[in-house]
């Protein structure tokens, strides 16, 4: 599973049939290893600095203030888009779009790989996305595209993700906006 | 559920696509006097559908959408056939069921919501085609009704299997011929209202969607009486243009010419419902 894209159909069809787990509680998943969260913050931050057009794409659990934590982390997402110079890209729903979405301004869980095909986009982070629909779309651009995905997750992760945070609540966003800066600065940006 | 679900953050307003703020913004959430009179003003809960030009099932389906009154505390449960085609298009909670057995399942989510939301008012309605719901589903249709679950069952009766070539129904009117039934129909229609009285349904009602406030009324009425009483049966003529040989613009005519036909407009209440009905109407709520 532990290899970035190449487009086409992906000869592995779910990253836990090669044995790729979700991290335990502490640690986060860089491919196919478990290391420390720090480690994988700032790997993933590298990936959003360096690739071509990163894009976050925040799911219906941060779209949608239904919480007093929704609110937060829509406030700490579009401060981490601004840290990346990443476009946000909605998934507000998942129902499959009639007669097609318009891969310019939204992403659905059903067909991914055309939001990111159409972006030409090399980075994402996938966020507020049920878990269900992200495991779904995350298998999808893993085939379809050379794209590297982050999942920032507030439950247990997606391991079908190049990187997954697991456990993101809002302290854990605030720690990696403080990630992400600093290696935008190393990275002398 | 709530639709507080609708409220979008304010970071994101300016990357959500028009139409999803538009649901935020100009949707009749929260109000239950909400009716087809808002289609032309308000957000409709159908965002674009996937059915044939001049399909008289688009515009039940609109009139219904505008109907229910508390959409944001509404959980339909649906069937295969035309109309499954449109669920995925609405923005309000569906669950798409196995052929026949959405009464079934929708008396499953009633009880759960029940015991879930105890002190919220969650409405469960059945939306399936006449094939799904008197053919092969009627033992769960049946079974539903004799057990009084409270919840509403709405067939739309096409009077054929249309989207797999046109095999005839039990609703297919004796003696009809389709594609895929050239010896035409051998017995009668199946009288689903009479049956859903027979077997316990408080408010039934047979129409066609020519009239839109008619419409509104009978869906007001079901839900409410599914609500308080037990279930509740509309049988709605939506006919099928293609499997008749009409054009796009002849559905209306269609059914306003069945409206002094065999679908003319029937409505049975039972005592409790009508009780109902009485102090709905007095809220002004009918």
């Amino acid at each position: 599973m532990a290899k970035l894209g190449p487009m086409g159909f992906s000869p592995y069809p779910a990253a836990v049939k090669e044995g790729v787990l979700n991290p335990p509680e502490g640690k986060a998943l860089l491919f196919d290893e478990m290391v420390d969260e720090e480690i994988a913050m700032k790997k993933a931050a590298r990936a959003m600095l360096t690739r071509e057009n990163p894009t976050i794409f925040p799911g219906p659990q941060v779209l949608y203030a239904w919480s007093e934590d929704a609110k937060k982390k829509a406030k700490l997402i579009k401060e981490l888009a601004d840290v990346f110079g990443a476009k946000i890209i909605p998934m507000y729903d998942y129902r499959p779009k009639y007669p097609k979405i318009n891969p310019e301004v939204e992403i659905n869980p059903n067909h991914p790989n055309l939001t990111i095909w159409h972006n030409n986009i090399k980075a994402c982070i996938f966020v507020g996305v049920h878990c269900h629909y992200a495991n779904v779309a995350l298998k999808i651009i893993r085939a379809e595209t050379d794209c590297f995905t982050i999942a920032l997750c507030s439950m247990e992760g997606h391991e079908d993700a190049m990187i997954t945070l697991r456990d993101q609540h809002p302290s854990e966003l605030e720690k990696f906006i403080e990630i992400a800066k600093e290696v935008k600065r190393e990275l002398d940006k | 559920m709530s639709f507080k679900i609708f409220q979008i953050n304010e970071e994101f307003v300016d990357v959500m696509p028009k139409e999803i703020v538009e649901l935020q913004e100009n949707a009749t959430w929260g109000n239950p006097k909400r009716g087809v009179i808002d289609l032309p003003f308000h957000k409709e809960l159908i965002e674009e559908h996937s059915l044939c030009a001049g399909c008289p099932e688009a515009a039940a389906l609109r009139y219904i959408m505008a109907s229910i009154p508390a959409p944001e505390d509404t959980v339909i449960v649906n069937s295969t056939g035309c109309t499954s085609l449109v669920f995925p298009h609405i923005a309000m909670h569906t669950i798409h069921s196995l052929f026949g057995n959405q009464n079934a399942v929708a008396s499953g989510i009633k009880r759960v919501l029940e015991y879930r939301y105890p002190d919220r008012t969650k409405d469960v309605i059945v939306l399936a085609g006449d094939g799904a719901t008197v053919d092969i589903g009627l033992d769960c249709t049946l079974q539903s009704f004799f057990r009084q679950e409270r919840i509403t069952t709405i067939c739309f009766d096409n009077e054929v299997y249309a989207n797999t070539g046109g095999q005839e129904s039990g609703m297919t009117p004796k003696g009809h011929v389709f594609k895929m039934a050239p010896k035409g129909k051998q017995f009668e229609k199946v009288p689903m209202w009479q049956i859903a009285i027979d077997s316990g349904c408080h408010y039934v009602a047979r129409l066609t969607v020519s009239s839109p406030k008619r419409v509104e009324s009978v869906i007001k009425k079901a839900v409410y009486v599914a609500r308080e009483v037990g279930p509740t049966y509309i049988h709605l003529y939506t006919p099928c243009i293609l499997e008749i040989g009409l054009n796009s613009d002849q559905g209306l005519e269609e059914m306003r010419s069945k409206d002094k036909e065999r679908f003319e407009f029937f409505e049975y209440v039972s005592p409790a419902a009508a009780e109902i009905i009485e102090k709905r109407k007095a809220e002004g709520l009918l």
